[in-house]
């Protein structure tokens, strides 16, 4: 496996002012980290990746790393990135995206692009809260839960992201930790390898703000909870409702082949020339 | 000329869209909404005969992300819509703006606000068009107002973009836009098609925001080896967000500066009549089939009346006024609206000539022979 340094040099961008914006203790970094670590294990040309984001810490991933990168607008990233990748379907497109930018801004364009079943990897960092903004709730703070903006307890129900995405009918979802970091890499590396629309949604810590917030401890303690309360999808399939209740499932959740939205539209404009070809002869 | 002229009968959402297909436009993303809908639906079966791309997004915010994430992978992309759905796109075509891609978009007004009255005329966009996104950003705004200026002005529109890195709005009325006329178009060897400037230096020495000397930087695609960063934050020329005073203040002027310097070339005005004329009517789009008809009565009356007819609203063109403010009385300026390009003429004016407005917000059009009425009524 790559060395970090290697990692940094082969991968970071060099011009770009450091240090990040990230929090002490963030797990964005570890999620990036690991990101860039699976597509190295995969061999991938730096000139065919493209690297979309939104709006939030999430959003700021794309400037640091040495692809094609583009920083959108508020959960818009999955719009813009289905432009790009019909445009270009040699591209490897990659979105990253937060838990408030996929799910409440940019929910409605996160469940078409699952139905669409475009070949476009997304990450979703779900860190429970708004963090760039200060600590707010979004659609997947737990119930209870306190935010700046439901100090006395989120009266919300809380998103479960990877059932919503297999519902709208994304062909791989898959679901790991910040914690996890060899699985997340496996996991990232099969979801870029899928053709199709594939999720990876990945339970991470904001220990600034949420963890503060619901007294969760620091970074460390944030980190062990993920530990205890992931359980990977085989071994959850053994226990009962009772024994899975609070706990999180990881692990490739679904794992399908259904027609790609780029092959299908080059079916399309075969089938259109040959119609034209038809109208002339 | 021994060549025979081919006609054909054409609506004028038609005409948008074969304009844009002679204009090299490669990829649409839309979402329906009348009265532009026909753009979307010609443009489903036209895109895809020629190897373009076409795709119906989930809402027009999708639609405008879709074609900006084209344009960066290098195509000539384009939309079309109708109030609404302009509404929504604001957001995003800041974005284009602030991150400097080429983009088109089609707008065929309907009365507003909201909902409206779906979907009879009128040319109440005209500000949003202007500044509808927010920030300070320029925008290239053009309004055709015949069949065939909905062909050439879409041309014009793609090609604008490309050149000034740009979002270019086409302002159409639902009159011109579902109008049919005869129109002749011109053969496709005859249309002028500008493409993007691209890098040509080695990628190590690219920066995709280092204006050359027109104004405009060159504009690399995704996937052409020059791996770059672009955003809608506030940006250095490397396209990495900055927050120092200096390099924020050539980004956003740089913007303006572009725009400025195709001032003369981006403003498309005409004249009609004008050499001896006291008095002018200022139109655009369908009012100006209304004030042409109006003039032919107006100067059988002996009244020195002529048209000055706006092809581009905004940067405002005016110079066309300020040429003509020294031998003008009276000028006219008849909008379905409550008088938006009538505020840009009393800036322009400066208390030189009187101006009179003619305005009508309930779904009809302003008639010839209301505009006659009017101008007999401050002439006299």
């Amino acid at each position: 496996m790559i060395s970090n340094s290697q990692l940094v040099n082969k991968y970071f961008r060099h011009s770009k002012k450091f240090p990040h914006i990230w929090c002490p203790g963030c797990g964005i970094g570890t999620i990036l980290g690991n990101m860039l670590r699976a597509i190295d294990a995969l061999e991938l040309d730096k000139n065919e990746i493209a690297f979309v984001s939104g709006i939030g810490c999430t959003g700021r991933a794309p400037v640091y790393v040495d692809f094609n990168t583009l920083h959108t607008t508020h959960g818009r990233a999955l719009p813009f990135a289905t432009g790009l990748k019909l445009a270009r379907p040699e591209l490897k497109v990659i979105v990253a995206t937060g838990d408030g930018d996929s799910t409440a801004i940019g929910g409605n364009h996160l469940i078409h692009a699952c139905r669409r079943n475009i070949d476009i990897t997304t990450i979703i960092f779900n860190n429970y809260i708004y963090g760039m903004t200060g600590g707010q709730y979004s659609p997947t703070t737990p119930h209870g839960d306190r935010a700046y903006t439901c100090k006395l307890g989120n009266i919300e129900r809380p998103f479960n992201i990877s059932a919503l995405v297999e519902a709208a009918g994304a062909t791989f979802v898959g679901r790991t930790t910040s914690y996890h970091t060899l699985q997340m890499q496996n996991i990232i590396k099969k979801a870029i390898q899928h053709k199709g629309f594939s999720v990876v949604e990945v339970i991470t810590h904001c220990p600034t703000t949420y963890g503060r917030l619901n007294r969760k401890g620091g970074a460390v303690e944030m980190l062990r909870w993920q530990k205890e309360v992931a359980v990977e999808k085989s071994r959850a399939e053994k226990m009962s409702p009772e024994e899975l209740e609070g706990r999180i499932i990881t692990g490739v959740l679904i794992e399908k082949e259904l027609p790609e939205f780029c092959e299908q539209y080059d079916t399309i404009i075969t089938r259109a020339q040959n119609q034209t070809r038809g109208k002339l002869s | 000329m021994s060549k025979k002229t081919s006609y054909q009968l054409m609506q004028g959402n038609e005409a948008v869209a074969a304009g844009a297909l002679a204009a090299g436009v490669d990829f649409f993303a839309g979402y329906p909404i009348t009265p532009s809908t026909e753009i979307a639906e010609i443009l489903a079966d036209r895109l895809p005969e020629n190897g373009g791309k076409f795709i119906q997004m989930e809402d027009e915010i999708g639609s405008i992300a879709a074609i900006i994430g084209a344009a960066i992978g290098g195509r000539k992309a384009l939309t079309a819509t109708s109030g609404p759905g302009f509404s929504l796109m604001q957001e995003n075509l800041g974005f284009a703006c602030l991150a400097e891609i080429p983009i088109v978009i089609v707008n065929v007004m309907r009365a507003g606000p909201s909902t409206g009255l779906p979907t009879s005329p009128s040319q109440g966009d005209v500000m949003q068009a202007r500044w509808g996104t927010h920030g300070d950003h320029p925008i290239i705004v053009l309004t055709p107002s015949s069949v065939e200026e909905a062909f050439s002005y879409t041309v014009k529109a793609v090609n604008f973009s490309e050149k000034y890195r740009n979002p270019v709005i086409v302002l159409m009325d639902e009159v011109i836009g579902h109008m049919r006329a005869r129109v002749s178009l011109p053969p496709a060897a005859m249309i002028e098609r500008i493409n993007r400037v691209r890098p040509n230096m080695p990628p190590e020495w690219y920066q995709p925001y280092e204006r050359s000397a027109s104004g405009v930087a060159p504009m690399a695609s995704f996937g052409d080896g020059y791996r770059y960063h672009i955003t809608g934050l506030v940006h250095d020329t490397k396209g990495f967000p900055t927050a120092n005073p200096n390099e924020a203040r050539d980004n956003i002027r740089g913007l303006f500066a572009k725009i400025e310097r195709g001032f003369r070339e981006v403003c498309l005005v005409d004249y009609e009549l004008m050499e001896d004329a006291e008095h002018a009517i200022l139109a655009y789009g369908s009012m100006v089939l209304s004030a042409r008809s109006a003039l032919e009565d107006l100067r059988q009356a002996g009244l020195k009346v002529g048209l000055i007819k706006l092809g581009t609203l905004w940067p405002f063109p005016r110079f066309a006024l300020e040429h003509y403010l020294p031998q003008l009385k009276t000028i006219i300026v008849p909008e379905l609206n409550m008088g938006q390009i009538y505020r840009e003429v009393l800036r322009v004016n400066a208390g030189k000539a009187v101006i009179e407005k003619i305005n009508r917000v309930n779904g009809t059009i302003i008639t010839p022979d209301e505009i006659v009425k009017t101008v007999k009524g401050i002439v006299r």
